[in-house]
């Protein structure tokens, strides 16, 4: 009895929002089937022509889908390296300080950009690489270059200048996590270490390091999956079109295509097979994880 | 500290952390100093952390003279409060009810939500649902489609998790129904949770952009702080890519909508700095917490 009253309030409170879940979240993946459809706005989802795999086949024939995807992997995998080795370095070494005011100063200060949004990392990242901006300043100042480097206006630097700006942006947040780990490992263990003679740096690379790999392993693999999904923010505030060729991503293409030329079944399409390539990598990156016997997302 | 000898290593690993403070914080004084100096004399460079030619015009284009970027301000106000209480109400309440061990639909409600980190309709199937429910150009836009988000709810549902029962169960012996003991029990005492969970909420909703580009734009009503800077941004990035600085042909009067440009970004970075580090406990307890149950 007083089990039905529970489920009845319950189930009150959690209803609406299931309800918020299937129409926000459900009913776009239901929007699926308009890939394999010709999708004209004005006949609703259930009648339309079905064209099967066509928008597909467009999609692999043409050469700009294969820019874009370039662009993102090759931005996808940078990122991947440079924020995985960026975050573990910066907590390695925070870790290593023992001066704790400065810590906990430099922890809070590193989470500040986190906070901030895309486009005024992207105003501070195009202020400070200016003709006149203060990297440039030290450049010609210290004599690397003659003559300021005109950065965003140099297509093969592009994809270096976003993976800096994330690199910048989300290092002290994403050490976070490498630190909680590191507060984990058993002090015993760096005091016998201590007693061989090892050195500091000794004791990060054989306790410190291997003691977090579970942690690293899990985030790799989650963080391979979203290679694909590395959005279009950064490409979209950074780019301009000297660069475009470089700054163009899977998700500008699909913006670009689906909804500025009303290629909406194309576009879902695009969307379709980013989901795809997703599923697939964390696939294959998860069974590598259990065969070579360590920690796996599931 | 005292115990231990300060050795090379210690000064060498001191000097790096200034160093990441410095290239952390160098950039938004720089902005802050160029956004309180004259807009012709900030053309001829040279500007770093200390404005040359002191003046408040910038700011005051902002909140006096130019009614838009007022607007957009008061909007990216309006949207962050309406949307992080909204976030707060639905996401604790639906965790809630998720964290109940006596509650039958638990598992079905926990697996529709967490699968939703997984997989997800993509942009177009988005915009035609926003469009179908006719959010096009209605502030709505900014709420509804952020309302829940997955991660949220497992962050605050761990945090349910650790709290004792034995409260809760002697309310329930007192007759209080569910909500009484929602309310007037659990929330307090996941005040720590809920902190870091509207941090979460404010800062989305304060730094979205996106959503405006392309679902109201055609609605000036609508624009927001963030909005605003980046429609800057892209016209000075659109031919060159470095109008910034060189040759930019300063207006006569002393802004331009460059320096107005850096004088927004301060204003979309002031709120940002004076909440997150008193609330820096809370969410490096939370995220930890969260992110070791999933």
């Amino acid at each position: 009895m007083a089990k039905n009253e529970n489920t009845k309030s319950l189930l009150l409170m959690s209803f609406p929002f299931i309800i918020w879940l299937l129409i926000f979240k459900y009913v776009p993946i239901a929007g699926w089937v308009m890939a394999f459809q010709d999708y004209k706005p004005a006949f609703g989802l259930f009648n339309q022509e079905w064209v099967g795999f066509a928008h597909f086949r467009d999609l692999f024939q043409e050469p700009m889908f294969y820019r874009a995807l370039e662009n993102t992997l090759g931005m996808g995998i940078l990122g991947l390296v440079f924020g995985t080795i960026s975050a573990i370095g910066f907590a390695l070494l925070l870790n290593e300080l023992r001066f704790i005011t400065m810590k906990k100063w430099t922890q809070t200060i590193s989470y500040l950009p986190h906070f901030v949004s895309w486009v005024i990392v992207a105003n501070i990242v195009i202020t400070m690489l200016s003709q006149d901006g203060i990297v440039n300043n030290l450049l010609t100042g210290i004599g690397i270059v003659d003559r300021p480097i005109s950065f965003m206006a140099e297509p093969n630097l592009f994809w270096g200048i976003v993976t800096a700006a994330d690199v910048w942006k989300e290092t002290g947040w994403n050490a976070i996590i490498y630190l909680a780990a590191m507060a984990g490992v058993d002090p015993q263990l760096y005091e016998a270490a201590k007693v061989d003679g090892a050195s500091r740096w000794r004791q990060m690379w054989h306790i410190t390091l291997p003691s977090i790999r579970p942690v690293i392993i899990v985030l790799l693999i989650l963080n391979i999956g979203n290679l694909i999904n590395i959005g279009f923010e950064k490409q979209m505030l950074l780019g301009n079109n000297i660069v475009a060729e470089k700054a163009l991503v899977i998700d500008m293409y699909a913006l670009e295509y689906g909804i500025g030329m009303f290629r909406y079944s194309f576009g879902t399409a695009i969307g379709i097979f980013k989901s795809v390539i997703s599923v697939i990598l964390i696939l294959i990156c998860n069974g590598f994880a259990k065969r070579i016997g360590e920690g796996r997302v599931f | 500290m005292s115990r231990r000898k300060w050795t090379t290593f210690d000064m060498l690993l001191t000097l790096f952390m200034i160093f990441i403070i410095v290239i952390t914080l160098y950039p938004f004084l720089n902005i802050l100093a160029i956004s309180l100096n004259n807009a012709v004399d900030t053309a001829k460079g040279g500007i770093h952390i200390w404005p040359r030619d002191f003046t408040l015009a910038n700011y005051q284009e902002i909140f006096g003279s130019n009614d838009l970027l007022l607007q957009a301000s008061l909007m990216s106000v309006l949207r962050t409060v309406v949307g992080t209480i909204t976030g707060i109400i639905a996401s604790t309440m639906l965790a809630y009810t998720l964290s109940r061990k006596d509650f039958v639909f638990k598992g079905i409600f926990g697996f529709l939500l967490v699968l939703t980190m997984f997989i997800s309709g993509g942009l177009i199937p988005d915009y035609i649902l926003i469009r179908e429910l006719g959010l096009i150009n209605d502030f709505m836009v900014y709420i509804w489609p952020m309302l829940i988000s997955a991660f949220h709810v497992i962050i605050i549902r761990s945090f349910m998790d650790s709290l004792p029962t034995a409260l809760e169960e002697s309310a329930k012996m007192d007759g209080a129904n569910d909500f009484v003991i929602f309310y007037k029990i659990i929330i307090p005492l996941c005040m720590p949770v809920v902190a870091t969970i509207a941090l979460f909420l404010a800062v989305a909703q304060w730094n979205s952009w996106f959503d405006t580009y392309l679902y109201a734009r055609g609605n000036e009503a609508l624009t927001t702080l963030q909005f605003e800077l980046m429609k800057i941004l892209d016209n000075a990035n659109i031919s060159s890519g470095d109008i910034t600085s060189q040759n930019a042909e300063v207006i006569a009067g002393q802004t331009n909508p460059q320096s107005i440009k850096m004088a927004i970004t301060i204003i979309a970075t002031v709120p940002i700095l004076l909440v997150y580090p008193f609330l820096q406990k809370y969410f490096v307890t939370g995220l930890t917490l969260g992110a070791v149950k999933s």
